[in-house]
């Protein structure tokens, strides 16, 4: 049943020090806000899942609090590299952290069978590449039916789902329009979700078909104009791409890094996103 | 008309477009494979269906996305589906005519590596990894290659096995329980290249005006097979360069900053 919290309490309440957590959003309605909630709670020895790990992974890795990081495509889209992954992996800076590495494709179905309540999605992938040599929970299987050989991955079924949606009605029902990715699968998935919204309203005012996750399938929700950013929200604000552009070189020095982080995540609270959509906002 | 004022990179994105029709289902790639459809979109393929792995169907945005998942390329879709529903249905499904890609490093045989430079587990580069193309290349009905050509991407072996393409040449892909052609076209900033009918292995087909034999090879760590029949690449035309170069233009003002200044 949907609770509506605080961002900083809601983190409080349902993430801890070791848990499995998913911050989902495929380029759209990615949930900075949260992301950088954990990193001033300072909650650590995550394992963190993600089919594009974007800022925010690059965010928590450089920042040491995770463990084990889950993924598909580690990049700055359409920029280049996440830099503190890299050192991560590369230099074991600030510490080493395991990787488990999967294809989009294969993420995409392993939510899906989280949600489904299934322990293992299958699927025709993986054919001929070198990923199952090096991570151990790819596996093949046949069609009991055809004898088609498949793969089959582990199921995400994470402790707690973070995403970021529209808007919420007074009762907690939330609405995500758009590029709507993964996120409906992961909360569904979750032992526990927190969902960040642009605004809670009396009614959502949507169509019979939208993609709408009922007040009972959440634990909380989060007024947080603004959340996304740099990420966007359809209908609110575009996408920062100068700010995607921007963080490469920020994140390629350890100390540039570090003082950001301090300046604009740790001294700070969920209130300052507000200001960074200032301009961003969509007027049509 | 046709003109010789063009660069090597404005030459790979209009070959690169001339290979794709209006009948085309296209799954794209972010950078040089996203700007290659979009220009056929824009001159001779209007009705071509491009879809990008953020779930967005028939997409017709007005500037290149940055990401494959930009609020342009939902806004103008036909419908926007979740990315487990694109990855299954529509990929898996064989709803796609034509995979589209670049790549980090590329073999003879069109394999692709985009994981890591060097040793997987101490690498001297960590790159994206494989995203979507893993499964694009496998269910995608032909992959089309877009990249520029260097030795250091152009290698005699690949670092990580990403992406699989023609494998060891011959059947492989066969013998691997993969029924799609896999990569049928790769288009450089110097040349076009396809796979020899028998053997697999990418062969040069089209030099672009003004490459050389020699050119080529010096950017490949393997040696280089030449068509007996080889081409040259028509020069851009006027529409397309004026068709790219407004396209980029466009680009490049809205990634400086889409930021409305208030007072």
């Amino acid at each position: 049943m949907a609770e509506f919290l605080s961002l900083k309490d809601a983190v409080k309440k349902y993430l801890k020090s070791g848990d499995t957590a998913a911050f989902e959003g495929f380029t759209h309605l990615i949930p900075h806000a949260a992301a950088h909630e954990v990193i001033r709670q300072g909650i650590d020895e995550l394992t963190v899942i993600r089919m594009t790990p974007d800022l925010i992974y690059d965010q928590l890795i450089g920042m040491g609090l995770v463990r084990k990081l889950i993924f598909s495509y580690a990049g700055n889209p359409g920029v280049g590299l996440l830099r503190r992954v890299r050192d991560s992996i590369e230099n074991s800076w600030p510490r080493s952290i395991e990787i488990e590495e999967h294809s989009h494709a294969a993420l995409a179905n392993a939510y899906e069978a989280g949600a489904a309540g299934l322990p293992c999605a299958v699927f025709r992938g993986y054919m001929g590449t070198e990923l199952q040599r090096v991570n151990p929970n790819i596996k093949k299987i046949n069609c009991p039916f055809t004898g088609e050989e498949l793969a089959a991955v582990p199921s995400i079924r994470p402790d707690v789902a973070f995403i970021h949606a529209l808007k919420a009605d007074r009762k907690g029902n939330v609405l995500i329009e758009g590029i709507v990715g993964v996120q409906k699968e992961a909360v569904l998935a979750a032992k526990h979700s927190i969902v960040t919204v642009e605004e809670v309203v009396d009614e959502l005012d949507t169509h019979m078909n939208a993609c709408i996750l009922p007040h009972w399938t959440v634990s909380a929700i989060c007024e947080v104009r603004g959340g996304a950013h740099p990420s966007y929200a359809q209908g609110y604000y575009g996408r920062d791409n100068k700010t995607y552009i921007d963080w490469d070189p920020i994140a390629a020095d350890r100390e540039a890094f570090q003082a950001w982080m301090e300046e604009h995540v740790l001294k700070q609270g969920p209130e300052v996103f507000a200001d960074r959509i200032k301009g961003l906002e969509v007027t049509s | 008309m046709t003109t010789r004022d063009f660069t090597p990179d404005e030459m790979m994105a209009i070959a690169a477009s001339r290979a794709l029709s209006n009948t085309d289902v296209c799954f794209v790639g972010i950078g040089p494979p996203s700007a290659a459809c979009n220009i056929a979109r824009l001159t001779h393929a209007p009705d071509i269906t491009l879809i990008y792995e953020s779930g967005t169907i028939g997409t017709a945005p007005d500037v290149l996305p940055l990401s494959i998942g930009d609020g342009e390329l939902c806004d103008t879709a036909l419908t926007t589906v979740s990315v487990t529903e694109m990855f299954r249905y529509w990929l898996q499904g064989g709803k796609i005519t034509v995979g589209f890609l670049g790549a980090a490093q590329i073999d003879r045989f069109a394999n692709i590596n985009t994981t890591v430079v060097g040793d997987y587990d101490n690498p001297t580069v960590r790159l994206p990894g494989g995203g979507g193309a893993p499964e694009i290349c496998s269910s995608s009905q032909e992959i089309y290659i877009t990249m520029k050509q260097s030795k250091r991407g152009f290698v005699e072996k690949l670092d990580f096995f990403t992406s699989f393409g023609h494998g060891e040449g011959g059947d492989h892909r066969s013998r691997m329980g993969i029924t799609t052609k896999g990569p049928t076209l790769l288009i450089t900033d110097l040349a076009i290249w396809k796979p020899d009918p028998v053997t697999k292995e990418m062969t040069v087909v089209s030099l672009h005006p003004g490459t050389t034999k020699e050119r080529v090879q010096q950017t490949v760590s393997w040696a280089v097979r030449f068509s007996d029949d080889l081409q040259e690449t028509p020069a851009p035309t006027e529409e397309e360069l004026s068709v790219l170069r407004a396209l980029k233009a466009r680009t490049a003002a809205a990634h400086a900053g889409n930021r409305v200044e208030t007072a």
